[in-house]
């Protein structure tokens, strides 16, 4: 009986400690990694998206509840912005961030940004940027799905679920963008 | 016989190398050599936690019931891995980037956990740390020597940064002529330049 309250008590103790030390941590680190992420992942996909802007749209970016929005300005006048968006992939979520011009919902590029999947195959979706360019100049409406669920998105061939992921994320992004959309355009001119 | 510290310290250096004689922790020793940078920020954060690991399991030691003792090992490892995951995450993200998955694994790297059950748990704290450090060292070499062998022969040169240490370019070592051995930098070539990496180590051995 000693023994096992021992085992218990130790385990116990053990893993209490381990809690407190990780989630302090976590907690220390989370700013940082995010900034991390912006600048090493996000941040050269959302220049890319944007392409010569005459701002930089890392700096010049707004919050509408959690999601961030970089707005890109073209002789000083704000025309597009970038969000992110996200799917539920092979591996877990399928992150993109997606470029709209303000004036007439067209989609200035799509890019993944965080993702978990298969490499060689999901995780062409990042890699190869010729399944996400199929997306410019298309409008931001709307539902996409992908040729084999009755919509027009190109699949990459053998990697239908992150295929999937990513269109149920530009759905959602359709969605949302429609939902804030004089929000985002009213913060957008105000961004300086 | 009990040996002294500086001899726990360098058998991990050259007698005991874990990939190469021990023959253990062979999984990530194959995927991350590709590049020298990568062996080497890989075997840093490993000898973090094998430190970290070593002290806290031969402090413990007497107090760990010997019938739970893999679990509350694992609990120490798998902590400390967190732990270096996240602060690479914070202050070296490129390195933590390249690494990918092979940083969570370390908590299932034999290594870590043969050393706290063959040593830690019945050694005092210096013996301890001075294995940890050994072993750790060692096996940044290791990487680093294999890892050096498939990057030179699979693209010609060096390249690459070791995070708030120093950076290196060692280009067209061959000469311009020379044709990379692209198979070096893939899984066979792994297999293979670990097992040459063996047979010398063997050879050395018998001598």
């Amino acid at each position: 009986m000693n023994e096992m309250i021992k085992m218990v008590v130790v385990l116990t103790v053990l893993s209490v400690v381990s809690g407190g030390a990780l989630a302090y941590v976590q907690t220390s680190t989370t700013a940082q990694i995010e900034n991390n992420k912006l600048q090493f992942i996000k941040g050269p996909a959302v220049k890319t998206i944007l392409g010569k802007t005459s701002n930089d749209p890392i700096v010049d970016r707004f919050k509408i509840d959690q999601n961030s929005f970089f707005v890109g300005k073209y002789d000083g006048n704000p025309k597009a912005v970038v969000f992110e968006s996200s799917g539920k992939g092979f591996g877990g979520d399928v992150g993109i961030v997606v470029g709209v011009e303000l004036d007439d919902d067209k989609i200035l590029g799509v890019r993944v940004t965080t993702m978990s999947e298969t490499p060689g195959v999901g995780a062409r979706a990042k890699t190869d940027t010729t399944f996400v360019s199929q997306f410019k100049d298309q409008t931001l409406k709307g539902t996409f799905k992908v040729k084999a669920d009755g919509g027009q998105v190109d699949a990459i061939g053998g990697a239908t679920i992150t295929s999937r992921a990513v269109s149920a994320a530009l759905t959602d992004a359709s969605k949302f963008y429609k939902e804030l959309k004089p929000q985002i355009i009213e913060k957008a001119k105000a961004v300086k | 016989m009990a040996k002294s510290l500086v001899q726990e310290f360098t058998k991990g250096l050259w007698k005991e190398i874990p990939p190469f004689r021990l023959v253990l922790g062979l999984c990530p020793t194959l995927a991350v050599t590709k590049a020298v940078e990568n062996g080497v920020g890989m075997g840093i954060a490993f000898t973090a936690v094998l430190v970290g690991s070593n002290i806290l399991v031969s402090l413990l030691r007497n107090v760990i019931p010997a019938k739970v003792r893999i679990a509350c090992y694992i609990i120490i490892i798998a902590t400390f891995v967190t732990l270096i995951d996240l602060l690479m995450q914070a202050y070296a993200f490129p390195l933590s980037q390249k690494l990918g998955i092979f940083i969570p694994l370390i908590v299932v790297n034999c290594i870590v956990l043969g050393r706290a059950e063959a040593f830690a748990s019945k050694n005092g704290v210096m013996a301890s740390t001075a294995d940890a450090f050994g072993m750790g060292i060692g096996y940044t070499f290791a990487l680093g020597a294999l890892a050096a062998v498939r990057e030179l022969l699979g693209t010609g040169s060096l390249v690459g940064e070791i995070p708030y240490l120093f950076k290196y370019s060692v280009t067209n070592v061959f000469g311009p002529h020379f044709q990379p051995f692209d198979f070096m930098i893939q899984a066979p070539g792994a297999f293979i330049g670990l097992g040459l990496m063996l047979c010398l180590m063997n050879l050395a051995a018998k001598k």
